[in-house]
């Protein structure tokens, strides 16, 4: 499959999180929205990485060529796994406390 | 022994330290000891140099290299010929008297005070050492600044009184203004002939132009102006009687404002070959000489009326070397500083004795009361007068003569300010030592000889202004009697090579001496007759007397001319410029820094929306600005024609 189609599904992927991220006003929506951006370079970097993989020359065996992209993708996931952790809990203390998710509620620190 | 000419300003500056830095831990005794000590180790070791210049001829001494860039070498050097070694013995001798004299005359301060007054004088001392013993412009140069510090320090010494500080500022400010002549001079010299060592540039004296050298003497000139109170800049000088009177007596009288006449006998080569500097030399000083001494005539101020005496007599120094008689202004420079210290530490005892009451007006009749100071005080006035034989004849007398030689206007211009000395001087005298006393009773009750202290140095000064002439007799009346000539003669040699010799006949000086003496005498008996029974008069001068009185008001015009228009034009900068302008940029950054941060706060809203839509807004100009077009356009077009 080329490799235009994979692009085209991330640029899809990462613009409506985009979209998500300035519009949405709950909170787990928005966090949600994030989480679509990051699968989206994800999937960009497997794409890529297989797609330099598939072109090295078939005589060059066990080549590693473009496994930093998918070393990337783990790395990515343990980092929105942490991520998402802080946030959660952010999002439960917020609830607790204005028993509401609106984004807008988040605009003072104190109190 | 020239060796340890190093030794003779040392000895000074260490009593400076010592003084300056203990002043609130050494007792009086003390202090007093080391103050005179260290002039009197001084005087010691100029006298041994003195000797040693007269037996084996001038040197130079250098001790390190003070300034040396590519092009320029400016050795700290000391030179040892007989003009320095002269002024050493002045200096350093009449220093020691006056330090002595002072012991006693400023016995009334507090040690702390004591000090300070003994560490300025010390300096002073350091200063005008450096000033005549510099082998070049340079080291001339610190020491000229250094007395010109320590006369400033020493005329505010009662600081307390804020008239006593304006006339120290004013003695600054007035001797700024000729040190910026000095400093052109300087650099002039340097630019054109690479040195500023004596006897580098009197060797490469023919090199500069005559338009060079003129304009070089000339404004050395407006140094030794500054300096040595010539007309006009010479206002300073009598308000520097703010000082203490042996201040006046030190600085003021006999050392610092001779000054500017060492320089010009020091520089005398130059000075030769610009006869237009000579010519405004002479009439500057001329004109001083005549200037001053009319207004002497009405002040009532004992040491105002000596103040412009001094101005007078150094009008006199600078005719002599105007009109190329060196050695006679150096011998005047000498004679002058016997006399003039005299004077006025004679009148300091008179203070003392009338508890700090300066107006001769309220003296009268202290003969009987103090007649050491009587006496020697008469003694000065004939020197001054120049009655035969006392030294101030002799020295007065050449200088006249050699002006007479060159222009006998000069001559009866100049015996007119020597009448009008012996009138001033003699009114002066009769005022404060005959007749009867016009002060209060309590005052006279008080009225006492000063002590030893104080006579000594009065009854060594008044020996000195006796026979410090004769050292200089003219050839008229005993051949080869000049001795002082036949040892100034190196210095003055270049000089004498290049100019013309006037020689006046033998029987036109005698006629000359007879009757300047005359006249002289027969002024002195008129002051006498006419103020011994003096009375005070309420009633107001008039006419020419009240001119006299405020000294021809040149203060007046000074301020109206030159300081108030400065005043204003200071007044328009602080109010306009500096309120408008400078705080006004000042305040307007300040301002706009705070404005800004009011508008650009508005930004940190708290609302997350915000942040993220700039965030992403961000973001997107950085890819437009990071990429041009043509590349994102390049990508572009690669992957949507691919498909």
């Amino acid at each position: 499959m080329p490799i235009q189609y994979y692009i085209y599904l991330c640029l899809a992927l990462f613009s409506i999180g985009v979209i998500g991220v300035l519009t949405r006003r709950n909170v787990i929506i928005v966090f949600m929205c994030i989480e679509l951006m990051f699968n989206s370079v994800n999937l960009l970097l497997v794409a890529f990485s297989k797609m330099h993989l598939a072109a090295v020359p078939a005589i060059i065996k066990n080549s590693t060529v473009g496994s930093d992209g998918q070393l990337f993708v783990f790395f990515i996931m343990v980092v929105a796994a942490a991520e998402v952790s802080v946030g959660l809990a952010i999002i439960v203390m917020l609830f607790r406390n204005t028993h509401s998710v609106d984004i807008n509620f988040l605009n003072r620190l104190k109190n | 022994m020239s060796k340890l000419v190093y030794l003779i300003p040392l000895f000074p500056l260490l009593g400076f330290l010592i003084n300056g830095l203990g002043r609130k831990s050494l007792s009086k005794s003390l202090i007093a000891i080391i103050g005179s000590g260290t002039i009197l180790a001084s005087f010691v070791v100029s006298v041994l140099v003195f000797f040693d210049v007269k037996a084996n001829g001038a040197s130079v001494i250098s001790l390190f290299n003070f300034i040396d860039v590519k092009g320029l070498l400016i050795p700290f050097a000391f030179q040892v010929d007989q003009l320095s070694a002269l002024f050493l013995l002045i200096v350093t001798g009449i220093g020691f008297l006056i330090h002595l004299y002072s012991t006693a005359y400023m016995n009334e301060e507090e040690p702390q005070h004591y000090a300070r007054y003994f560490a300025y004088l010390n300096l002073f001392i350091f200063s005008m050492l450096l000033l005549v013993l510099g082998a070049n412009y340079v080291i001339m140069f610190i020491g000229w600044e250094g007395v010109g510090l320590c006369s400033y320090l020493l005329i505010g010494y009662w600081f307390k009184n804020n008239d006593y500080n304006y006339a120290a500022k004013k003695a600054f400010v007035m001797n700024r203004i000729g040190d910026l002549g000095f400093l052109l001079a300087l650099f002039w010299l340097i630019f054109k002939l690479g040195t500023a060592t004596y006897g580098d540039v009197f060797a490469q004296v023919d090199k500069l132009s005559a338009f060079d050298i003129t304009a070089i003497t000339a404004l050395l000139f407006v140094g030794a102006m500054g300096k040595s109170a010539q007309i006009p800049l010479y206002t300073w000088l009598p308000d520097a009687m703010a000082g203490p009177t042996p201040v006046s007596a030190l600085i003021h009288a006999a050392t610092m404002v001779t000054a500017g006449i060492y320089m010009i006998a020091r520089s005398n080569i130059l000075y030769t070959m610009a006869p237009g500097t000579q010519t405004l030399i002479a009439i500057v000083g001329l004109a001083t000489a005549i200037f001053a001494a009319t207004i002497a005539l009405k002040q009532n101020d004992i040491k105002k009326v000596l103040a412009y005496s001094t101005v007078s007599q150094l009008g006199y120094m600078f005719l002599g070397l105007g009109v190329g008689a060196y050695t006679g202004s150096v011998f005047h420079v000498m004679t002058h500083a016997f006399f003039k210290a005299l004077l006025f530490l004679g009148a300091g005892s008179v203070i003392h004795a009338m508890h700090h009451e300066q107006d001769i007006r309220k003296m009268g009749g202290l003969k009987k009361f103090m007649p050491i100071t009587h006496i020697t005080f008469l003694l000065a006035c004939l020197a001054i007068a120049g009655i035969p034989p006392f030294s101030g004849f002799f020295s007065k007398d050449e200088i006249l003569m050699a002006a007479y030689a060159k222009n006998p206007i000069y001559y009866y211009v100049g015996l007119g300010g020597a009448l009008m000395t012996a009138f001033y001087m003699f009114r002066l005298y009769t005022l404060t030592f005959l007749g009867g006393f016009r002060g209060t009773h309590e005052q006279e009750h008080h009225l006492h000889e000063s002590p030893a202290a104080m006579t000594i140095p009065l009854i060594v000064l008044a020996i000195l202004s006796v026979v410090g002439g004769w050292i200089g007799i003219p050839e008229v009346i005993a051949k080869d009697a000049h001795s002082l000539e036949k040892f100034l003669a190196p210095v003055f040699a270049g000089s004498a090579a290049i100019a013309e010799q006037h020689h006046l006949e033998a029987s036109q000086e005698w006629m000359f001496m007879g009757i300047s003496t005359l006249l002289i005498v027969g002024v002195i008996f008129y002051a006498i007759g006419s103020y011994k029974k003096y009375q005070v008069d309420a009633s107001e001068n008039t006419g020419i007397a009240k001119l006299l009185e405020n000294k021809w008001y040149v203060d007046e015009l000074y301020d109206a001319v030159i300081v108030n228009p400065l005043n204003s034009l200071a007044g328009f900068f602080k109010n306009m410029v500096e309120k408008n302008v400078i705080d006004g940029a000042v305040n307007g950054v300040g301002k706009l820094v705070a404005y800004g941060s009011r508008q650009l706060r508005l930004v940190q809203s708290g609302q997350v929306g915000n942040y993220v839509l700039i965030m992403v807004l961000a973001i997107v100009v950085f890819i437009l600005v990071w990429f041009n077009d043509l590349t994102i356009m390049y990508y572009l077009n690669r992957l949507f024609k691919m498909a």
